[in-house]
């Protein structure tokens, strides 16, 4: 860059700029309306004037001398032949002139009112900006009622604003007659009086005069914006095709240009004043091209110009695409696939990629030797560089080295190396929507092999992150500072415990609940060969315990093996997924092992299953070692097991399949029988409800009630159908552990599957609309009974009837609009919602506060505790420290 | 857990008095909240305890407490905006669903998260629980009794009949007696509200009223009868219906009011001023001020949350529900609230509305003190957030003229 930035920036300051200033800041007055001549060089006085910048490369800036990047582009401008309103403020001129008289432009206000008024403002201005903003509007509203002007007694007139910006006057003949005459106001007109106002006044207008003359609202003079802010682009048709601001602005040097010619032959009053206008609206839509009342300004092919006010305006705004949210390098993204055997703070990334991301390093004595092996092997090999950067600045792109050695050789301490990931490197990971901050986490490189981001399954809850077909991006931190922020705040094992709700959100999934309810369940043995191979792959490497049963044959049980893994000096107890919630709990002797107690760090009694190690729920295992052992054992606990349970799992086997839903026939009867049951009844209830003598349930009519009582008769058949399906599905099928215990899927799915779908409902209610009087024509009209309003009586494994189907259908489509349409809503909520909260810190002194320091809560959260280092809100668990003290106690004496 | 009770008893235990002395002493500096303390007392005087493990316990809660405190600079803001925004996501459209013990709809789900957060003024189902005082609340009858004189009663909703007789060109209205009884009124109540303030003449005859309005033409009469028909005999305006539930527990009866008119529920006798309730934070604000709507706030977002069976921490919608009230009116996160009101002219543009404000601050020569998170983005420095709010306070030179001068001590 030619100049250099401030180191910081304080403030900005808005204001207006006077004619004068813009012919001061220009480095060429526009007056050709052409662009380039037949051999493509710029005209000198045109829009392209080599004065304005240079946007092509190689070429330099015919004002600074410097190149495309350097130079950053000088304004002109245009001398109006005539003055132009400008649009933006056409409300705020409407307000000026019924507020200052039409003959000496001072306020309509009584000089004892004036003063009053000026008092308040002063008084406001600092310490209650939106106070005085609104006061401004109740001077500029009492002004405007003035009929006669306190200070020259002349008499006001009625303005009108005719959208977008003429103004007329309704000028009364005389004072006390109703005629009135409508005069326009031309831009010139209105220009004179606001001159007129004085400095004094401008405060009560709420303008600062000294940043903003109100008569520069009125343009004498445009400014042209630097060629750099309207690149034109060359096709490959070498046809130049110009930007819409240029088109725009040769619409107004054109017109501007035959209105001064006009005016200066002495051309008739109504000419001018259609150039007048005509220039008006080039340059209102200059502007803003989406002005109500005129028409957008089009490009030839019929599409609307994208002008100055569109190119600031929302999401693709100037703003909110490019000042808010900025593009990075150092960056990739691409799909990612799982990988059990990674711990959840590693990444894998393909090695293409890592050989594409840098990390500068400065050579130092330390890593000299280091760094020339890495030269040496260049671009093209996996633990490589990309540049060098000497000393003074010079870049050595390594691609185009071929004596690699003499290079390598060169090396010395203060030169940065730009050398490839590698294993260990910090990196941000992210997928969107980042609707939360563990939706960017930091994560151990791991080059691999093939071209997809591996991780771990357990970080897949916080990026909401599944495999069928996800993108992920990868940030690659480039200085000491930001890897080492990363690394003690974003890494994955750090963002165990969610802020929502002070849980772990990182925790065992799927078919790790699965393995762990199958590992830990009562009568699970292995021998010592198992055992063995088990803990080894999952990274244990102390002695194994004494063997559970001695004879004949050593085994080991799984809650043994379970228990190798727990950090010591652990202590829990809680009910496992599976818990029956029976009315007496026998705790410790639960007959289905649901009781789970750690004591010293051994499982005594229960199972591991989603409640002890499942991510997002509240009083887990997890939970309690995160709190009480920190981040560190967490992970090594998490990683420990979950690699221990894969293992498992792949060493036993586990299938789900078609026999898992298949229920014996006297099951089918009962089923059957159930649902003869209530379609019976709801064709009951609906002749109840034809003869008129179904029972009205308070605060509804008689088809409500109806129509209630149906569904609940329905869903209550489905439930009881599901629950006899159910009976028959044991303990030992295996999609009944994974719903049991939490790892995919419910009984509810079960029952829909293997004995009843149930009621088919859009909008909370029966399927009604369709047919006249029917859902489908397959039905009489009127039909109210189940199967017509989209109760499907088979079963998935069964099969549905085709009517059955597009009832499911139906349901299934309603579902699929909502999460549409949610996601919109529910995006704009939080981006509302952030941009309101995000300038609220916690500070030093306890207190949360805003932008300005104005303090908001006295202590966060009336406790000053961090909801994510808490246990779902519990700052301390007082029962787990006493339990443990006493524990300790007990075994010291 | 029951091990405390084996363990053998040979040692001295603390009495409940020195318990609390050392909680006190331990909490000298008021770091705990009273509510925590308080139960740490309570289980504390459950357990037998040694002294030893008494400070054992005192110092690790301290400990515990303490590192569980919030890191100053955290970005508290944002978290609680994420916490509050990410379930979102999660919730159900669906507008209406049952609510609890009433039955009528009630908003659900996000449409009523963003209502709350919005601070509408009308919001889409406003309702009361009115809880009755002593005398009323046992009685079903006397409970009725409230709940007349909260439901808006119509002319139409007690009438089986309303029509127009040609010939006397008079109106006719016939009354369903039963209904008018059961809404604690009486035909001559019906007659006073028709006359009341209008030039007709209105004569009651059994079940029936005659309204002679004196009028020419029919279609005038028509429009008398639409206005008669609709004209509220008791009850308040905005409440549409009501119900009478009995609350289970209690053992108390409680009104569910459709439609709100808070001000003047509490008026009506027999309503327990200390107990009513309604859903519509707005009113409450303006009734009972603003400590009242930040707690009705932070009391309809956990509902809604609860509801749909998500799990977010109190102390986020605490700090949204004290954002929005801490000027003492309840401002709206958005465009006409807290973001619109921003000091920064770069922050309330890059939210909505971009242009507006951009000229606005021109014209009043704002100047942007970049105080913010978003006009320090926009600016690229250093956001004063987190980590990013930290200074080190050197002055290099100082420091080296230091050196140079230790340095020059030395040699001498």
């Amino acid at each position: 860059m030619a100049f250099k930035l401030p180191k910081a920036i304080d403030a900005l300051q808005f204001g207006l700029l006077s004619p004068d200033d813009m012919r001061k800041m220009s480095v060429v007055r526009v007056i050709t309306a052409d662009t380039y001549d037949e051999d493509g060089t710029a005209i000198p006085s045109g829009l392209m004037d080599g004065r304005l910048g240079t946007i092509d490369p190689g070429q330099r800036c015919k004002t600074c001398g410097n190149r495309v990047g350097e130079c950053e582009g000088h304004f002109g401008h245009i001398e109006l032949a005539r003055p132009i309103m400008h649009v933006g403020f056409n409300k705020k001129i409407y307000k000026m002139l019924r507020a200052i008289c039409r003959e000496c432009s001072r306020i309509l206000l009584t000089d004892e009112e004036i003063y009053k008024f000026r008092q308040d403002i002063s008084k406001f201005e600092k310490r209650w900006k939106k106070k005085s903003a609104s006061m401004i509007n109740e001077i500029l509203k009492k002004a405007a009622k003035t009929e006669e002007c306190p200070h020259c007694q002349a008499l006001q007139s009625k303005i009108r604003l005719e959208k977008p910006t003429t103004y007329y006057e309704e000028v009364k003949t005389s004072k006390k007659s109703k005629v009135v005459e409508r005069k326009k106001l031309s831009p010139s007109d209105v220009r004179d009086r606001l001159e007129r106002i004085s400095n004094e006044d401008c405060i009560l207008l709420g303008i600062d005069s000294y940043y903003a003359r109100p008569e520069w609202v009125v343009l004498t003079v445009l400014p042209v914006p630097p060629v750099a802010m309207r690149p034109s682009i060359t096709l490959e048709s070498s046809i130049r095709s110009e930007d819409d601001l240029t088109h725009k602005l040769v619409d107004i040097i054109r017109i501007n240009q035959r209105l001064r010619e006009n005016i200066e032959a002495g051309a008739p009053q109504l000419i001018v004043e259609d150039l007048w206008e005509l220039l008006q609206y080039h340059v209102t839509t200059y502007f803003n091209n989406e002005v109500s009342g005129i028409p957008p300004a089009r490009h030839r092919s019929g599409r609307a110009l994208r002008t100055l006010t569109q190119r600031l305006k929302g999401k693709e705004g100037r703003f909110r695409s490019n000042l808010v949210g900025k593009r990075v390098d150092f960056s990739s993204r691409t799909v990612i696939s799982p990988d059990p055997n990674l711990s959840i703070n590693e990444v894998g990334v393909p090695e293409e990629i890592a050989m594409q991301l840098t990390i500068p390093e400065r050579v130092t004595e330390w890593n000299i030797e280091e760094l020339k092996e890495l030269v040496m092997r260049g671009p093209v090999n996996h633990p490589g560089a990309n540049y060098i950067i000497r000393q003074e600045g010079l870049r050595i792109d390594l691609r185009f080295v071929k004596e690699k050695r003499n290079v390598a050789d060169s090396l010395e301490p203060g030169f940065i190396v730009e050398r490839h990931l590698k294993d260990g490197d910090i990196v941000l990971f992210n997928r969107q929507p980042s609707l939360h901050r563990m939706s960017i986490m930091a994560h151990k490189v791991k080059v691999m092999l093939y071209r997809t981001f591996r991780l771990n399954l357990c970080v897949c809850p916080p990026y909401n992150a599944d495999f069928d077909g996800d993108e992920m991006n990868l940030h690659v931190p480039q200085n000491e500072e930001a890897q080492a922020e990363a690394r003690t705040l974003m890494l994955a094992q750090e963002q165990i415990s969610s802020p929502r709700y002070g849980g772990p959100l990182i925790g065992a999934n799927w078919d790790y609940i699965s393995a762990s309810y199958l590992l830990t369940k009562k009568g699970t043995f292995f021998t010592k060969k198992e055992t063995m191979q088990f803990i080894i792959s999952s990274g244990y490497n102390k002695d194994l315990p004494k063997p559970e049963i001695k004879e004949p044959e050593e085994l080991w049980s799984g809650k043994q093996i379970f228990s190798l893994f727990i950090p010591k000096d652990t202590h829990y107890t809680n009910r496992a997924k599976i818990c029956h919630k029976c009315p007496e709990c026998l705790e410790e002797n639960c007959k289905y092992d649901a009781y789970v107690t750690v004591r010293h760090s051994i499982l005594k009694t229960g199972v591991i299953d989603k409640k002890a190690i499942g991510s997002q729920q509240e009083g887990s295992l997890l939970g309690r070692i995160l709190i009480d052992q920190g981040t560190d054992v967490a992970r090594e606990f998490l990683d420990g097991i979950t690699k221990l349970f894969i293992r498992v799992l792949s060493y036993k086997g586990f299938t789900v399949g078609f026999w898992n839903i298949d229920i014996p026939k006297e099951a089918k009867a009962r089923i059957d029988e159930i649902l003869d049951d209530a379609e019976r009844e709801t064709r009951e209830t609906i002749d109840a409800y034809r003869q008129g003598i179904l029972e009205r349930l308070s605060g509804h009519t008689q088809e409500e009630t109806l129509e209630m009582k149906i569904m609940e008769i329905l869903s209550k058949s489905r439930e009881t159908a599901s629950d006899v399906a159910g009976e028959y599905l044991g303990m030992e099928n295996e999609a009944v552990i994974m719903a049991k215990t939490g790892a995919r899927g419910s009984m509810l799915n079960l029952g829909q599957m293997a004995a009843c779908l149930g009621q088919q409902s859009v909008r909370g209610a029966r399927i009604k609309r369709g047919f006249k009087g029917r859902t489908l024509p397959h039905f009489k009209h009127g039909a109210l009974d189940a199967p017509s309003r989209g109760f499907v009586r088979n079963s998935f494994r069964r099969g549905l009837t085709p009517i059955e189907f597009f009832m499911h259908a139906c349901g299934g489509r309603e579902g699929l609009v909502d999460t549409a349409v949610r996601t919109s809503t529910s995006g704009y909520m939080q981006r509302r919602l952030i941009h309101a909260l995000l300038d609220i810190k916690a500070e030093y002194d306890g207190t949360v506060r805003g932008a300005q320091s104005e303090i908001i809560q006295l202590k966060y959260g009336d406790d000053g505790i961090d909801p994510a280092k808490t246990e779902h809100g519990q700052s301390v668990n007082i029962d787990a420290i006493i339990d443990r003290v006493l524990k300790t106690e007990v075994e010291q004496s | 857990m029951s091990k405390a009770s084996t363990s053998t008893p040979k040692k001295d235990f603390v009495t409940p008095d020195t318990i609390q002395k050392a909680v006190t002493k331990m909490n000298a500096d008021g770091l705990l909240p009273h509510n925590l303390t308080e139960e740490l007392v309570e289980k504390l005087n459950e357990r037998e305890i040694t002294k030893k493990q008494l400070t054992v316990i005192l110092n690790n809660v301290k400990s515990t407490f303490r590192n569980a405190l919030i890191e100053p600079g955290e970005a508290v803001g944002v978290i609680a905006a994420q916490s509050i925004g990410e379930p979102g996501t999660q919730m159900t459209l669906k507008t209406f669903h049952f609510a609890g013990v009433a039955e009528f709809t009630v908003t659900q789900g996000l449409p009523r998260l963003i209502e709350i957060v919005d601070a509408r003024r009308n919001p889409s189902t406003p309702m009361t629980e009115v809880y009755l005082d002593e005398e009323h609340k046992t009685d079903v009858d006397k409970a009725k009794e409230v709940a007349r004189r909260i439901e808006l009663t119509r002319v139409e909703n007690v009438a089986s009949n309303v029509s127009i007789d040609l010939s006397e060109m008079t109106i006719i209205i016939e009354i369903e007696l039963d209904l008018l009884h059961d809404k604690g009124l009486d035909i001559d109540n019906i007659a006073e509200t028709i006359s009341k303030g209008r030039k007709v003449d209105v004569n009651v005859e059994g079940n029936l009223i005659h309204v002679n309005p004196k009028m020419e033409s029919l279609k005038d009469l028509q429009k008398v009868l639409t206005k008669i028909r609709l004209m509220p005999v008791k009850g308040l305006t905005n409440i549409k219906r009501t119900q009478i539930n009995k609350d289970p527990e209690k053992g108390e009866y409680v009104i569910y009011t459709e439609g709100t008119d808070f001000v003047k529920t509490l008026r009506i006798p027999g309503v327990d001023q200390t107990r009513i309730y309604t859903n519509h934070t707005y009113e409450i604000s303006e009734t009972l001020g603003i400590e009242a709507a930040r707690n009705a706030i932070i009391k309809e977002s956990i509902a809604v949350l609860k509801l749909q069976g998500l799990d977010v921490d109190l102390r986020h919608i605490t700090l949204v529900a004290d954002l929005m009230t801490v000027t003492g009116g309840v401002k709206q996160i958005g465009r006409h609230g807290i973001s619109g009101e921003k000091a920064s002219v770069l922050a309330r543009a890059s939210f909505e509305i971009t242009v507006k404000h951009l000229l606005e601050a021109c014209l009043t020569g704002e100047s942007d003190p970049l105080k913010g998170i978003t006009e320090n983005v926009i600016v690229g420095q250093m956001i004063p957030l987190g980590t990013g709010a930290i200074d080190l306070m050197m002055n290099p030179l100082k420091k080296r003229d230091k050196l140079s001068k230790k340095a020059a001590s030395k040699t001498k």
